[in-house]
């Protein structure tokens, strides 16, 4: 296979990938974040202290992060069909990806909010604040660099995911990777893909460190 | 100003109950420092925090400047708590935002106005000594920088209370006395209601009207500190003003003299001598200024057994000098100090 034939199948390749990705991530992002702040705040001893919420949600969380991708990718297919109307392409398998990464960001997200000083919840409360205040004005913005490290990990997760998209006829790089890696043994292309993916989530994580560390100020430096 | 009654506070962990608070009555006033002092765990940090009901008391009422929080509903409750400011230990300054806006919070919170609220923050910066600060974040400001910020944003909501939770037990000694100053000037200057909880006497001494000390979630002596100095057998007088001085042997009465103001106590003293003839010797002597006034003690020896010197000790009471026999051999008893390390 020459460049000028691989080009345009991984430039498409590329292109599928990044709309999957990017899709499931703003999905993941909307879903995940309210969830990971829910987790916490039901907590005992937090701000909406309640036990049964608290559980509901963090058992629907533990099912989502505890079955295996690929089988989350088939047993979702029915649910995929009745959104998107089509269980194959790149648009189809937004749905599998964007539910797989929702429980798993969502327990980033608790994970980042933890850890927030509980004296700036106490100084924000003294003020007058609401707890809707708390979470807007102390909570989210100081586990800002927390969270934006969690989002890079989970763009990451869902690249790694989105291969898997492949081998049901989802398209992006793991598709390539399927059709022409495995099934014509078309090494040439395989490298370069496996290139690419390095390249990806190289570039992914150095943009995800350097935002992180923009919006941090905790040290003199800052 | 602020009134606490049979504040109660009981936690519960593993099915067994503990008293934070037991029954607490505390009633400050309009303009004063009231500072409340005790070792860890005696429930003051429970106690600051049930007054602007960051803890929901086990049961009793808490009143702030004729509002009884207790009975408030949440939005009400969260308008009073606006009008109280608090301070804190640890600063607890959002990291995220600069100085400015950390002190535009809480007005951020009100509702106030972007061009209003950047020039109430700049005028409070400048009231705490930060107008030049602004733009900086908390991480690049030293100890005592962000405690003045803590103190300009809980003024923010121009607060007729202002609570503080050991403010200053995270400085050193100088900073302390610099932030116990700015409490004082803003006590003065904006006639704000000061209730600050600490575990050092010194903090006391240098800014308090009045005071409390808190034991095993009670407070067992609370009052003006200059009446609780006049009080016979008083321990936080003793802990606050300590004399120290031994006898020199058995037979004596140990008297602890104490006088405010300007009253000069070594002429008393002489003429004392000089009127009955005995020999007085001077134990142990401290002038300090507590609470913006000069108090002085004295632990003077009488020669001979207390009932050979009660035409003397009155002598002294009658120059309206206040006089504690102390027990021979030492110390009152009860009076043991307050130590505590400094964390």
């Amino acid at each position: 296979m020459t460049w000028s034939e691989m080009q345009p199948l991984l430039t498409q390749a590329c292109q599928d990938t990044l709309t999957m990705v990017g899709w499931a991530v703003l999905i993941a992002v909307l879903g995940g974040l309210p969830l990971g702040v829910l987790l916490v705040l039901t907590d005992k001893g937090g701000l909406l202290a309640n036990a049964v919420v608290n559980k509901v949600i963090g058992a629907v969380v533990n099912v989502g992060r505890s079955l295996p991708f690929l089988i989350l990718l088939i047993a979702l297919l029915p649910f995929t069909r009745s959104v998107i109307g089509t269980t194959i392409g790149a648009q189809a398998m937004i749905v599998p990806l964007a539910v797989g990464a929702i429980p798993f960001f969502a327990r980033l997200v608790e994970t980042s909010v933890r850890e927030v000083d509980h004296g700036l919840v106490e100084a924000v409360q003294s003020m007058g604040g609401s707890t809707w205040t708390v979470v807007r004005k102390a909570l989210l913005p100081e586990a800002l660099p927390s969270l934006i490290s969690g989002l890079t990990t989970t763009v990451i997760a869902l690249i790694g995911y989105s291969a898997m998209a492949g081998t049901i006829g989802g398209g992006g790089l793991g598709d390539v990777a399927i059709r022409y890696g495995y099934q014509r043994f078309e090494t040439g292309l395989m490298l370069v893909t496996i290139a690419v993916l390095v390249v990806l989530v190289a570039a992914v994580q150095l943009v995800g460190d350097l935002a992180a560390r923009a919006v941090s100020h905790r040290t003199r430096t800052a | 100003m602020i009134t606490t009654t049979g504040l109660t506070k009981v936690y519960r962990s593993r099915g067994r109950d503990t008293a934070a608070l037991d029954g607490v009555d505390l009633h400050v006033r309009e303009g004063e420092v009231y500072g409340v002092v005790g070792r860890s765990g005696a429930g003051k940090s429970t106690l600051i925090r049930c007054v602007n009901l960051l803890e929901r008391p086990t049961s009793g009422t808490v009143e702030v400047a004729g509002e009884e929080l207790t009975s408030l509903p949440g939005s009400s409750l969260r308008a009073a708590r606006s009008r109280i400011g608090m301070v804190f230990q640890h600063f607890n300054l959002l990291s995220a935002r600069t100085v400015q806006a950390n002190v535009e919070l809480p007005l951020e919170i009100l509702g106030v106005s972007g061009k209003e609220r950047s020039r109430k923050a700049l005028e409070l910066l400048d009231l705490v000594g930060l107008s030049d600060r602004g733009r900086a974040y908390p991480a690049q400001l030293s100890g005592g920088q962000k405690q003045r910020v803590g103190i300009a944003r809980a003024l923010a909501g121009d607060p007729k209370v202002l609570l503080s939770d050991e403010a200053t037990s995270a400085l050193d000694p100088e900073t302390t006395r610099s932030i116990l100053q700015l409490l004082r000037d803003l006590n003065q200057q904006l006639g704000l209601t000061v209730l600050l909880i600490t575990h050092e006497m010194d903090v006391v001494k240098a800014v308090c009207d009045s005071a409390a000390l808190m034991k095993d979630g009670r407070i067992v002596e609370s009052g003006r500190v200059t009446e609780l100095l006049a009080t016979p057998g008083s321990e936080l007088a003793h802990e606050l003003f300590p004399v120290g001085g031994h006898p020199s042997g058995e037979g004596s009465t140990v008297v602890d003299v104490t006088f405010h103001g300007e009253s000069a106590t070594e002429l008393v003293i002489s003429q004392l001598a000089r009127t009955y003839n005995i020999d007085i010797s001077v134990l142990g002597a401290a002038l300090e200024t507590i609470g913006g006034r000069q108090v002085g003690r004295m632990r003077i020896e009488l020669p001979g057994r207390f009932e050979d010197n009660v035409v003397p000790i009155g002598f002294l009471r009658e120059k309206g000098l206040q006089v504690d026999v102390a027990p021979v051999g030492g110390t009152p008893a009860g009076t043991a100090p307050v130590k505590e390390a400094v964390k």
